[in-house]
């Protein structure tokens, strides 16, 4: 390779030069802002992680697979995996091999090394070594077909979203499509750039046999230069606008990684790592389909990228809309392939409303509350052995005092099994703190949990039993309870199932069970549950189940969505679970019961209830019948 | 009720004292909180009721009657669990309701 030209400078560089230099300040800057916004200690820990080795290796593997490979779409949805990692790690391939040709071809750069490995094929001439470097040609066509092969795929999405499995795709912005057609044409016009003098500069399978084609009719050399002007304009547009539409998530995703490494958290809805967040947000549109709301259109606009967007315009109203109408089910924060927590940003966000009064609960006696639950039922029953004779504290939460029948079957299948317990909130007790928390007011549900952790502390039992995973997922994440194990009814029946302390018999009921949002995406509990019921009957699947399990409708996690909007939700999620046509809906979350209950067509039970019915005590004195049960 | 014309002009005295400009500020917040007739479906499942008296129910009608004191010390103890929306037969979002009576009334009750 000899150079051609003897400045090694065309004027056709500037539009690209000046675009990148644009976006790397910006980056620049944005990094710093995010940085100096995380509070002390989070930035403390962000920097020695960034030193850690663990971490590192961490770091650099999940910025590879999931920022070029893109792993998390491919596990989705092929087709939109290839069509992501064929774009990404093609133009990075791109990139890296193009700057490869520059250090093995040319010396001494200067400035020139900020444009020759984009533009190498025009400043260049083959020689006859050149043919050596063949490989490299290859690779450089090689990988350009692979990103056009990308772009097709992308504007054939863009025409017919459904032929890659997405009912919906969100509404690009302005701005967006103007990014998004520059990128379509980078790659075209760097092909007939490339072609235009690849009989100067070298070439392989691709702009080889395309420039025989073009000097067919077009001969002479000095029409290459607007096809170079072209792809070079098309660069810069691309940067030019990148800072201001989705695709500012391909330099925030390379910070977003490390920073969720470091282990921080969303402390402020616009600050730090939450503005890390909404940047990453690439508009893929994963979260409109996800989201249960989306069963009434007028609401597609109130999913996590529509968030996103408006919290990058600063569109307040918008903001304070989106985020008071989400159920908090989740299922975004599940689905999204860069890792964005709508439901998380949503509370941050609703934390930061001001009002003129909260609730106190400092009048309330934890004393008198222990009084009325420190009544343990068989606490001498000499039957039970002493490692069965654990005492259980079963907290009902507020939920379940609607539905009366699980606190009713749940304190029958302990009684069954010989379980010495009592019941924490039989009157109504003091709520969990989660309704609280959701509403985005922080210290009053501090308040919350601080009183009952008085209350259970002073208890005196081992195990504090829940059946509602409202209060669940609360009780693991924000209670610190020494001592005491925490565990869901579902987890519970399980364990007295697997000690042969209840005699289940099966019979040839068809049951669906319904994830519910806290409990599956919440704690991630999503075996117990299924084990119970496969021991009473036949247990068949939703549609849609586990992490993907559609909401019920009747979470407490909306503020502004009244119950009467919620009905077409219902319905949907209904269906949704009726799909293989079982006999009886069963659920773990007393607010899920009371929701689908409402519109079902089928009956619809809490777990305790199906086990309640086909259980009876075991003989606890025959040990072999134990192992009969389980089977 | 305005037909565009009046026989004669009103002749009725408003002799309440009560300044509800609060309350039409709440009204305009929650345009449901008119909805509501006292059943007391909230009142009855309130588990913030045994504590302070909270009962959604009282709260309306003590806001409608100026009586802002009362009912901010009703609500001083609601825990925002969400079972008097569930019961509501009227439909009534009550935990936005209290979370704008909390936005929009001070603790004083003015």
């Amino acid at each position: 390779m000899r150079e051609r030209f003897l400045t090694g400078y065309n004027d056709f560089v500037l539009p690209f030069v000046c675009g990148m230099l644009f976006v790397l300040i910006y980056c620049l800057v944005g990094l710093v802002r995010i940085i100096m916004q995380l509070p002390p200690q989070d930035r403390k820990k962000f920097f020695i992680s960034l030193v850690t080795p663990k971490t590192m290796i961490k770091n650099i593997k999940d910025i590879f697979l999931k920022c070029l490979i893109h792993v998390d779409l491919w596990k989705r949805n092929r087709l939109l995996g290839y069509m992501h990692s064929s774009i990404a790690f093609g133009w990075f391939m791109l990139i890296l091999v193009g700057h490869i040709e520059v250090l093995l071809y040319t010396s001494h750069l200067g400035a020139k090394a900020l444009y020759y490995p984009i533009f190498f094929r025009y400043f260049v001439a083959e020689t006859e070594s050149t043919m050596k470097g063949a490989l490299i040609f290859f690779l450089m066509d090689f990988f350009l077909l692979v990103v056009l092969s990308g772009i097709a795929l992308a504007i054939i999405k863009r025409v017919r979203s459904r032929f890659f499995g997405m009912r919906r795709t969100t509404n690009p912005s302005f701005l967006d499509l103007i990014g998004l057609y520059s990128l379509w044409s980078i790659f075209p016009l760097r092909l007939l750039a490339e072609s235009f003098t690849a009989d100067i500069s070298g070439g392989s399978f691709l702009t080889k046999s395309l420039n025989y084609v073009f000097t067919e009719f077009l001969s002479n050399h000095a029409n290459m230069l607007p096809a170079w002007w072209a792809y070079s304009c098309a660069l810069g547009i691309f940067f030019f606008v990148l800072p201001f539409t989705r695709y500012m998530h391909i330099p925030t995703e390379i910070l977003l990684i490390p920073l969720r490494n470091a282990g921080i958290r969303i402390v402020n809805a616009r600050k730090g790592f939450a503005k890390a967040q909404v940047y990453s947000c690439p508009s893929c549109g994963l979260c409109i389909d996800a989201c249960p709301m989306g069963v009434l259109k007028g609401n597609l606009k109130d999913t996590t990228v529509y968030l996103n967007r408006q919290i990058r315009r600063n569109n307040e109203a918008r903001i304070e809309e989106i985020s008071d109408k989400c159920l908090l089910c989740g299922k975004c924060t599940a689905v999204c392939p860069v890792g964005v927590e709508g439901d998380k940003l949503r509370i941050a966000q609703r934390s930061m409303r001001r009002y003129n009064f909260g609730p106190d609960y400092s009048n309330i006696s934890a004393k008198e509350e222990i009084a009325r639950c420190n009544k343990f039922v068989n606490s001498e029953n000499s039957n039970v052995s002493s490692a069965v004779n654990e005492k259980v504290l079963y907290f009902a939460g507020c939920m379940t005092a609607l539905t009366p029948v699980i606190m009713k079957t749940t304190g029958s299948i302990l009684e069954k099994a010989g379980v010495d317990y009592t019941v924490m909130d039989r009157d109504g007790g003091i709520c969990c703190g989660r309704p609280m928390l959701m509403a985005g007011r922080f210290a009053q549900a501090r308040q919350l949990v601080e009183k009952n952790t008085e209350i259970i502390l002073g208890s005196g039992a081992g195990t504090l039993l829940l059946s509602c995973p409202i209060c669940y997922k609360i009780f693991r994440e924000k209670y610190s309870l020494p001592g005491i194990k925490i565990v869901h009814h579902t987890e519970y029946f399980e364990r007295l199932i697997r000690e042969g302390r209840l005699k289940v018999h099966r019979d040839g009921t068809r049951y669906v069970f319904h994830d519910p949002c806290e409990l599956g995406r919440g704690c991630g509990i999503y075996e117990p549950p299924r084990n119970v019921i496969s021991c009473a009957g036949e247990l068949v699947e939703a549609a849609k189940n586990r992490k993907e399990s559609i909401c019920c409708g009747g979470s407490l996690g909306s503020l502004t969505l009244g119950f009467d909007k919620r009905k077409a939700m219902t319905e949907n999620a209904v269906s949704n679970l009726t799909a293989a046509s079982p006999d009886r809906i069963v659920t773990a979350c007393p607010l899920c019961l009371n929701t689908f209950s409402r519109y079902s067509d089928r009956p619809v039970e809490d777990i305790a209830q199906v086990l309640d019915r086909n259980s009876s005590p075991a003989d606890i004195t025959g040990n072999n019948k134990r192992q009969k049960t389980i089977s | 009720m305005d037909f565009g014309f009046k026989i004669s002009p009103s002749s009725a005295i408003n002799l309440d004292k009560v300044d509800l400009g609060k309350f039409e500020e709440l009204h305009k917040a929650e345009p449901d909180v008119y909805k509501c007739m006292a059943c007391g479906s909230c009142s009855s499942t309130c588990p913030a009721s045994r504590f302070s008296g909270m009962s959604v129910r009282k709260v309306i009608l003590d806001l409608q009657r100026g009586r802002e004191k009362e009912a901010v010390a009703l609500m001083r103890n609601c825990m925002l669990c969400g079972k008097c929306t569930m019961v509501c037969p009227r439909g009534i979002n009550t935990r936005h309701l209290i979370l704008s009576i909390c936005r929009i009334y001070m603790e004083d009750g003015k």
